[in-house]
């Protein structure tokens, strides 16, 4: 019970680990990237279509982050080369992937997919209760706390993330030093994309094997909220996606726990976690105005 | 080849013209390009989806009815835009506003009336309202994120009506289908024939508002308040202009307003509640909002242009077997083209040979 309960939360958090750690570094570097949902929902149908077509669910997995890294790109261009209202674009790729996958989607809806198999070591995966839980997992488990562990170690461990830093708090004087503010904005909204293109095809390839329209379901909205949970915090952002995770699938134990509120409610707890978590994040100012971006979501036209 | 930006003196005002026509003409092609990668015949697409619709009085009257609520939204979305509010909930005020003004037919269906139409409309204003002003008091009061509150709301909200027409609203006599009983004949908004084109008292609403706002944004304080606010809240500040009751009365209204088209719809179309009751207006209107450049006119432009995306989608779903999907897509499409076309409004844009501005000057 408790096992599989574990396992569900992990499966329910990874998306959401995966999506927002991009974004933190999107956020990091100074860019509000919105458009999470779209960047996530194209992962997904690309995810699928490419592992239907090939039969292998890793390339469909690479095929999804190629996706989500293209689709950042709209934005990207849109925001950093033509200095459009970030907020608004970012709303505009959400649209656009809804829409473009959908479209890509339809040959595929009600199509069984390929599902990509979980790690099976011998003697570690078969160890009692924890086997299963550490060594059991399918591969982007692990690269969701690869990717975390990575991130943290670029953003304050090395010189590049510094200049990233420095960019999304004071893009006029990293502008004035020398570095490119533009491109180093590009590099971190593909890697945003790249990112939610993952966790897009970590639901159509490892959670359920199947191609559903908006199968995101607002997945990249509540990673957004994530990325504000944690203060732009790597660490805290792991315990922000499991905690969100937990409250997610609740639903699906609400039963065996003899929870008899309405479905419609539990499915609620998510979107209401989030918005409890913001206020209650939000009004700790001690705890994000440090950590937040002072460019966050403004233009850069460099000056010549 | 990069692009470079080069910063005009002043707005362009030819440019505000041009730059949305640039838009819809580049999505044009877009769309084109979509139907000819789906394997047909780009003409006959771009006909299907742009233009046929709009062919029969049928259509008119289908473009007329989808415009009505789109145009009543970003009505309101556009006030809010401008005093730099981000309301992206308004798809939940809308849901929220259609279920406060319903009460008085679910609840009571006996109370037959000329009053209940007038009490619904103002119930849904009111519960459109209420609604947004939580994401707006979580603003003023905790500095929360408005973007990120007033959408999770929407799923709140329509999760909320999901569980009313299945649970407690549900109709005895909806043999078991998720819809509450169908409301009174005093609480349905008949359409009225104007030469043969059957038009409901919402559109008239619309373009009522229209009116109104384009009138409040250019000639009174209040608009003036909500634009200095907008550009510079320092500026609006030594005005002596309240920030926070500006968030809060942007909401209030833009959530009013969504919570009249809401209902406007449900009475007059649907007219009853069931677990969907708007293909999306709410986020739609955001793409209208920004299209018609937050101007109320424009919005009226706007909603029509974006409604008959809708039709098309639609018409090319009956005669291609395509997704509607197409529809959302060319929206989406179309937002990214208007965004980046108002660029030209303050830039120049040059195109510069070689990789960087240094080897460029040199």
């Amino acid at each position: 019970m408790l096992e599989a309960f574990i396992l569900t939360v992990i499966t329910a958090s990874t998306p959401l680990l995966l999506a927002a750690i991009g974004e933190l570094v999107v956020e990091r570097s100074g860019v509000l990237n919105l458009g999470v949902e779209g960047m996530m929902v194209m992962g997904a149908v690309a995810g699928f279509a490419v592992t239907n077509v090939t039969g292998s669910p890793l390339l469909g997995i690479l095929g999804g982050l190629v996706a989500g890294a293209a689709v950042s790109l709209l934005f990207g261009f849109v925001t950093l080369t033509l200095v459009a209202n970030q907020v608004a674009s970012g709303l505009a790729l959400t649209l656009f992937g809804l829409g473009l996958s959908g479209l890509i989607g339809e040959a595929y809806v009600g199509t069984p997919g390929l599902r990509l198999p979980a790690l099976d070591l011998p003697g570690l995966t078969d160890l009692p209760v924890v086997g299963r839980i550490l060594f059991g997992q399918d591969v982007l488990v692990y690269v969701s706390f690869a990717l975390v562990a990575a991130v943290s170690w670029f953003l304050f461990r090395t010189r590049a993330g510094l200049v990233l830093r420095a960019i999304g708090d004071n893009h006029g004087s990293a502008h004035a030093l020398g570095y490119s503010v533009v491109g180093v904005r590009y590099l971190a909204v593909m890697f945003g994309g790249a990112c939610a293109g993952l966790g897009g095809a970590y639901l159509s390839v490892a959670y359920t094997p199947q191609w559903v329209e908006n199968m995101s379901a607002g997945r990249g909205w509540i990673a957004l909220a994530l990325v504000v949970f944690s203060s732009w915090l790597p660490g805290r952002l792991v315990i922000g996606a499991y905690l969100f995770g937990a409250v997610s699938i609740l639903n699906l134990h609400a039963q065996a726990l003899g929870i008899g509120i309405p479905s419609q409610f539990l499915t609620m707890l998510p979107y209401l976690a989030t918005i409890v978590v913001l206020v209650a994040i939000s009004g700790n100012r001690r705890a994000t105005a440090f950590n937040t971006p002072a460019c966050l979501g403004k233009s850069f036209v460099p000056d010549r | 080849m990069r692009v470079e930006l080069v910063k005009r003196p002043e707005m362009s005002r030819t440019m505000m013209l041009v730059s949305p026509l640039i838009a819809v003409g580049l999505t044009v092609v877009v769309a084109a390009a979509v139907f000819a990668v789906q394997g047909f015949d780009p003409l006959q697409g771009l006909w299907l989806f742009f233009l046929e619709p709009l062919t029969s009085l049928w259509g008119l009257e289908q473009l007329i009815t989808k415009a009505t609520p789109l145009v009543i939204v970003a009505l309101g979305l556009s006030v809010c835009y401008l005093s730099n509010n981000w309301n992206i909930g308004a798809e939940g005020q809308l849901t929220i506003g259609a279920i406060v003004g319903s009460i008085p037919p679910v609840l009571f269906p006996h109370f037959v009336s000329p009053l209940v139409l007038p009490l619904m409309l103002i119930l849904a204003a009111a519960g459109g309202a209420a609604y947004a002003s939580v994401p707006a008091l979580l603003k003023t009061r905790f500095g929360t994120n408005e973007i990120l509150t007033s959408l999770m709301l929407v799923y709140c909200s329509t999760l909320f009506l999901d569980w009313l027409v299945r649970g407690p609203w549900r109709s005895p006599q909806g043999y078991n289908f998720p819809i509450t009983i169908d409301f009174n004949e005093s609480a349905i908004l008949n359409p009225w024939s104007i030469g043969g084109v059957y038009v409901n008292l919402s559109a008239f609403v619309a373009l009522a508002l229209v009116a109104i706002l384009a009138v409040v944004m250019r000639s009174t304080l209040k608009g003036f308040e909500i634009r200095v606010l907008g550009q510079s809240p320092r500026a609006g500040a030594f005005a002596g202009f309240s920030h926070r009751r500006m968030t809060l009365f942007a909401f209030a209204l833009s959530g009013a307003f969504a919570g009249l088209a809401g209902m406007m719809v449900v009475m007059a179309e649907i007219q009853k509640l069931q677990p969907v009751i708007s293909p999306g207006y709410g986020f739609t209107a955001i793409i209208v909002a920004f299209l018609g450049r937050l101007n109320p006119v424009g919005i009226l432009v706007a909603g029509l242009v974006i409604a008959s995306s809708y039709l098309g989608g639609e018409a090319i779903q009956t005669s291609l077997q395509m997704s509607s999907k197409v529809a959302t897509l060319i929206q989406g499409v179309l937002l990214f083209f208007v965004l980046a076309c108002d660029t030209l409004i303050l830039y120049r844009v040059r195109l510069v040979g070689g990789p960087s501005r240094e080897t460029a000057r040199a």
